[in-house]
């Protein structure tokens, strides 16, 4: 069984999970291969070359510049046709997951996504996917070639094996439709704002919040629980705070001792961000929102009236 | 210009969602509603057809799934767009991305629209991912995850977020755009709407009217399947209370007794 492995890259460096799942897909035994996409990216072959494949193929165009989707289908779709690749895996990314279910399409093959584990069962390659709102756990397969799977964000570590790959070369070929879309600007940091990966409290709201004044709430116990302050997609999206202290897959990720969520659904793509914090205080006025399945302490109620009250308890506690 | 939303009917999140052991497959069964995120696309597929004046432009939903699924996307109408096409068929249960994104697309090249709108995620897949299979299917341009949509000269712009902040990318149409739950708040429907939601065009199609072998959908044009299900690893206890008006003092005692001050 020969693998594939899409690796993604920004300015110049591999992805730390796509190495990941490289070095997964070494450890099953598989032979393995990579794939390395983009523009003037020859020099990071050698590097994934030490996480475990044969051969690293890359596709080195003017036209994958930019990370956009649709030119990736075009040519994992000839490499994947050209090689025979039983398997092909993805470290989910914002760009990966519309590369992979086009590729799907593209190929009539199978994907699984948000996989925390792969195994093999009796020589049979088998996903582990945990769903709705992580409440039930799935073994999930395919039923042909080539097999697709995205893996969940932070999910493998890399581990180098010291090998060395063979580099290829691919030539790139595009469809007209594939080029249609274009970078206008690419990777803005909207705003300078507090680090939050280090500390050891951290006080995250989202939309439950009601709007951008009501943040305030949220500073005010974080400072009194000398803590640092967090946000959700939808409202950086918003524009309600900063990107820079946004928790989640496409934000930071973070392992405080304490983490209290307000007015936070609690989705998947957020608790990716957060999952290893030690305690888990969520306050929501839903009583079926999913953050309810992983709160060490869920409080069904509204923040509005929780979180001025909170604050004074401990400024209280903290002055005595 | 024609616009056409991709909209699903998942289970209600009270009626606590399960899969059934026996057909390892989502259990329908319960109350169902329209998926939170594609009201955002449905409110932002009105915002579009109101920008290129009156009369001028339609929006239409499209919808893979159970004939019930017609009364949910009502919600839809009562908004304020102008029909449904419903593609409902016993072959089509149990499809997975591969099979959707056939039949959404055979149902999708019927419409010709100029831009085909998607929400961010089905709440019961969490995929995050059927607009890409979609559109190549349709081989057209795409964008996704977009939290803020412009239109200027026949094109669309979207500005989107990645693990390394805002990329803004330009698509001419005609389009697939995936938008974010950020990207608007969604109108609620008025009384007329809801009054006059039910006169609406409500269309369903089967697979034979799209021109789909029965191979070609289900379980048959599925490419994935489920062996078995699990419980998650357990997080060791959860307590949840409900806010009495002492809720304030309850959190203080546990952090207290948790050592997290
Ligand atoms: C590819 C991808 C990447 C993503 N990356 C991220 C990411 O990095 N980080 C992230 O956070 N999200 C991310 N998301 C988005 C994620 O799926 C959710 O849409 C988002 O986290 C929801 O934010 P929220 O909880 O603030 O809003 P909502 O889901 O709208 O939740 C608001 C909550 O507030 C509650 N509420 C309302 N009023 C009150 C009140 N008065 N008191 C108490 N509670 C109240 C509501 O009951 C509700 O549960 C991503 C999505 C995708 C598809
Ligand atoms: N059965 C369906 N019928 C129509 N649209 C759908 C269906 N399933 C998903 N969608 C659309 O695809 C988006 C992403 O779904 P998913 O990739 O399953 O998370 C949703 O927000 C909808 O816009």
């Amino acid at each position: 069984m020969t693998t594939l492995v899409f690796l993604e890259h920004h300015e110049g460096k591999l992805e730390k999970d796509s190495l990941g799942v490289l070095s997964k897909a070494a450890s099953l035994g598989d032979e393995v291969e990579a794939a390395l996409l983009g523009f003037r990216v020859e020099d990071l072959a050698a590097e994934a070359g030490r996480y475990g494949p044969t051969r690293v193929h890359v596709a080195d165009d003017e036209l994958l510049a930019a990370p956009l989707p649709q030119p990736r289908v075009d040519v994992l779709e000839a490499l994947v046709r050209d090689g025979g690749f039983h398997t092909v895996l993805f470290a989910a990314s914002v760009l990966s997951a519309d590369v992979a279910a086009a590729l799907a399409a593209r190929l009539d093959a199978g994907l699984n996504w948000d996989l925390t584990d792969l195994v093999l069962e009796d020589g049979k390659l088998v996903g582990k996917r945990p769903a709705l709102g992580d409440s039930v756990y799935v073994d999930v397969g395919w039923t042909s070639e080539p097999r697709l799977a995205l893996i969940r964000s932070g999910t493998f570590e890399p581990a180098e094996t010291g090998g060395s790959a063979e580099v290829e070369r691919f030539e790139s070929r595009f469809q007209d439709f594939s080029l249609a879309a274009r970078m206008v600007e690419q990777a803005h940091e909207e705003s300078e704002g507090p680090s939050i990966e280090d500390a050891d409290v951290i006080v995250a709201g989202g939309r439950g919040l009601g709007g951008p004044e009501n943040f305030a709430l949220v500073e005010e116990l974080a400072k009194a629980l000398g803590g640092a302050v967090a946000a959700t997609r939808a409202v950086v999206d918003a524009g309600w705070y900063p990107y820079a202290a946004q928790v989640g897959q496409t934000g930071k990720t973070v392992s405080p001792k304490l983490y209290v969520a307000c007015g936070i659904s609690g989705a998947i793509q957020h608790k990716v961000g957060m999952q290893g914090s030690g305690v888990i205080v969520a306050i929501n006025k839903d009583p079926n929102a999913p953050i309810f399945e992983y709160a060490d302490l869920g409080v069904v109620g509204d923040l509005h009236e929780i979180l001025p009250k909170l604050t004074e308890l401990v400024r209280a506690r903290k002055a005595a | 210009m024609k616009i056409a939303v991709c909209a699903k009917f998942v289970p209600e999140a009270a009626a606590h969602p399960r899969i059934d052991p026996l057909t390892k497959r989502l259990d329908r069964s319960g109350e169902g509603t329209l998926n939170q995120f594609d009201v955002h696309a449905v409110e932002e597929a009105l915002r579009l057809k109101e920008a290129s004046g009156e009369g001028e432009s339609e929006v239409v939903i499209v919808s893979v799934g159970p004939e019930r699924a017609l009364e949910a996307m009502r919600k839809a109408l009562a908004m304020g767009a102008d029909r449904v096409l419903l593609v409902s068929d016993e072959g089509a249960a149990g499809s997975d991305l591969v099979a959707t994104s056939r039949l959404l697309a055979a149902a999708l090249e019927r419409e010709e629209a100029d831009v085909v709108l998607f929400g961010q995620q089905a709440g019961d897949s969490d995929g995050a991912v059927l607009w890409a299979a979609v559109a190549d299917r349709l081989r057209r341009p795409l964008i996704s995850q977009v939290a803020e949509l412009t239109q200027e000269d026949g094109k669309l712009r979207g500005k989107r977020q990645t693990e390394y902040g805002y990329d803004v990318i330009e698509a001419p149409l005609p389009a697939v755009i995936a938008v974010s739950d950020a990207i608007n708040e969604p109108r609620y429907p008025s009384l007329k709407g809801i009054m006059g939601a039910k006169k609406k065009p409500q269309e369903r199609v089967s697979l034979g009217d799209l021109g789909i072998a029965a191979g070609e959908a289900g379980e048959a044009g599925s490419r994935t399947e489920v062996y078995g299900l699990g419980d998650p690893p357990s997080r060791g206890d959860t307590v949840k209370i409900e806010d009495d008006g002492s809720a304030a003092e309850k959190i203080l005692q546990f952090l207290l007794e948790k050592k997290a001050l």
